[in-house]
């Protein structure tokens, strides 16, 4: 049986005293494609952040690779994929090879100083996504399309284990999102990669994922589409309309 | 007069070393604070700067130990904003703007202490390059190397924390940490820029060859290069004009940033 990569076990979160998660407990096992869903404030983002360390878990724990995420510092071991970045300056004067080198930092201890084996890991990287002619462009004159190219290579520039996507083509145009999720559907079943995407769009995720976690708050479904879409009890959850709409695309 | 004749002149030789070591800080350290949406940070610290000059004033220090004095007070406030900010759950430049206006009230009170502003706390408000001695200098090369030791050995978390905070996190970045780092780098910096625009423009030399310079540079190095190089022209620029148009030497550097911003930002428009 495949590792886990990510356990997370009787996870509650709260923004000031107003409930986001409450008691969430799942493995995701090594190679996993999971598609992460739920409505608006399901806690689906608040999720991702509190793996990454981004908010601080108080209650429940994560394990990433084995390790206590407060003690976790292999972070080359995740590469993660934001829906935007915050407060995006688009005069921001880095290129887009600066960028993908930032990805680099987390194999590094201090000084944390680059060298030839991170050029040749960006130059791979920016080639993945069909970007190596980027290099020297600023990554503010590009289009949303091509900048989340830049941060998917920025991502994936450690090669990583475990790729988390937070609404990863919200900006993009049908035929860009269509590439991007062959691409990253390609890394999972070549690579081996564990895929961790969110996004609001249930109907659809069956295309790309082996496996949904819907999540209002709590888990309300986490297993296969299989098990998703013969479930007599997700009938009753959703009503045959919505779990016809996950599940007709898989 | 001739140029080859002023150039010989020892006081002059120490403004133009001084003032090339403090423009190259500012103008690094401006890159990063002007893109943090931390550019006001110069303006809140220079005015805890005046607090301490005030009080190393009233208790009759020598040019050299003001300061020296005014090092661990701006340090301090340094980290008071960050903690306040923090914990008070307020934005950095409410933070900013309770340490500014703490350390004008308490240099005010002080000056006033001390029978009102005389001749030597003027030099401080709006600088005096040219009087800059040899231990002043030997001061400002020792935190010259310091601070840009410090911005080299830290300049890739700089860079990370600076183009977005969460994902410096993800790459294993202490941001906190980081952030600390830059803070007290530029409170270091602001001491020393005092001498040489005074406390009134310190802020305008963090932030205008930095501005400058994002209007034309095509990468982050660029950006910091060109910075660098913008914030000495215009302090040697503003030195010798000053001193042969006999202007105030501080006032005449910042009108110099002014041009030099205009020169750029009609550059890249015009590129366009």
């Amino acid at each position: 049986m495949p590792m886990n990569s990510i356990s997370i076990e009787g996870l509650s979160f709260d923004y000031h005293g107003n409930e986001v998660l409450r008691d969430i407990t799942c493995d995701i096992r090594q190679g996993d494609y999971v598609g992460i869903v739920g409505p608006n404030g399901s806690g689906k983002s608040t999720l991702i952040r509190c793996i990454l360390g981004l908010n601080r878990v108080e209650h429940g724990t994560i394990t990433l690779f084995g390790v206590p995420q407060p003690a976790f510092t292999s972070w080359d071991r995740i590469g993660f994929l934001p829906q935007g970045l915050q407060l995006f300056n688009p005069n921001f004067p880095a290129t887009v090879e600066e960028v993908v080198r930032l990805g680099r930092l987390s194999k590094k201890r201090f000084p944390r100083r680059f060298d030839a084996s991170d050029s040749e890991a960006v130059e791979r990287a920016m080639d993945l996504m069909g970007i190596s002619s980027l290099g020297k462009r600023l990554i503010g004159e590009l289009s949303g399309g091509l900048r989340q190219r830049v941060l998917l290579a920025r991502a994936l520039v450690n090669d990583p284990e475990v790729l988390i996507l937070d609404e990863p083509t919200t900006a993009l145009d049908p035929e860009t999102r269509d590439s991007f999720y062959a691409t990253v559907r390609d890394l999972n079943v070549n690579r081996g990669t564990t895929i961790l995407l969110i996004t609001h769009d249930s109907s659809t995720i069956g295309l790309y994922a082996s496996k949904l976690l819907y999540l209002d708050k709590r888990i309300i479904f986490f297993g296969t589409f299989e098990e998703f879409c013969h479930s007599s009890n997700m009938t009753e959850v959703f009503g045959h309309h919505g779990q016809h709409l996950i599940c007709r695309r898989h | 007069m001739s140029f080859a004749d002023i150039i010989h002149y020892a006081f002059l030789q120490r403004a133009l070393l001084a003032g090339t070591l403090i423009a190259i800080l500012c103008s690094v350290l401006g890159v990063f604070l002007v893109l943090r949406r931390l550019s006001l940070i110069g303006d809140g610290l220079s005015h805890v700067t005046f607090g301490s000059v005030a009080l190393a004033l009233l208790l009759r220090f020598q040019s050299v130990y003001t300061s020296l004095a005014a090092i661990p007070c701006v340090l301090i406030a340094a980290i008071g904003i960050l903690k306040i900010a923090d914990k008070a759950r307020i934005y950095g430049d409410a933070a900013i703007g309770i340490v500014s206006s703490l350390g004008i009230a308490v240099g005010i009170l002080l000056a006033s202490l001390a029978g009102g502003f005389n001749v030597d706390l003027f030099s401080y408000l709006f600088g005096n390059i040219l009087s800059i001695s040899r231990a002043e200098l030997v001061v400002t090369a020792c935190l010259f190397m310091v601070v840009l030791l410090s911005v080299a050995f830290f300049y890739n978390e700089l860079f990370a924390i600076t183009f977005d905070e969460e994902l410096a996190v993800t790459c294993g970045v202490r941001v906190e940490r980081i952030n600390a780092v830059l803070v007290l780098l530029t409170a270091l910096t602001v001491v020393l820029a005092m001498k040489v625009v005074g406390i009134m423009l310190i802020s305008a030399l963090l932030i205008l060859p930095a501005v400058s310079a994002l209007q034309l540079a095509r990468g982050f190095k660029t950006a910091i290069l060109l910075s660098a190089c913008l914030g000495v022209a215009s302090v040697i620029g503003g030195i010798f004009l000053s001193f042969f148009m006999d202007l105030p030497t501080g006032a005449t550097i910042i009108i110099i940033n002014f041009l030099l911003f205009a020169t750029c930002f009609i550059l890249r428009t015009t590129r366009k």
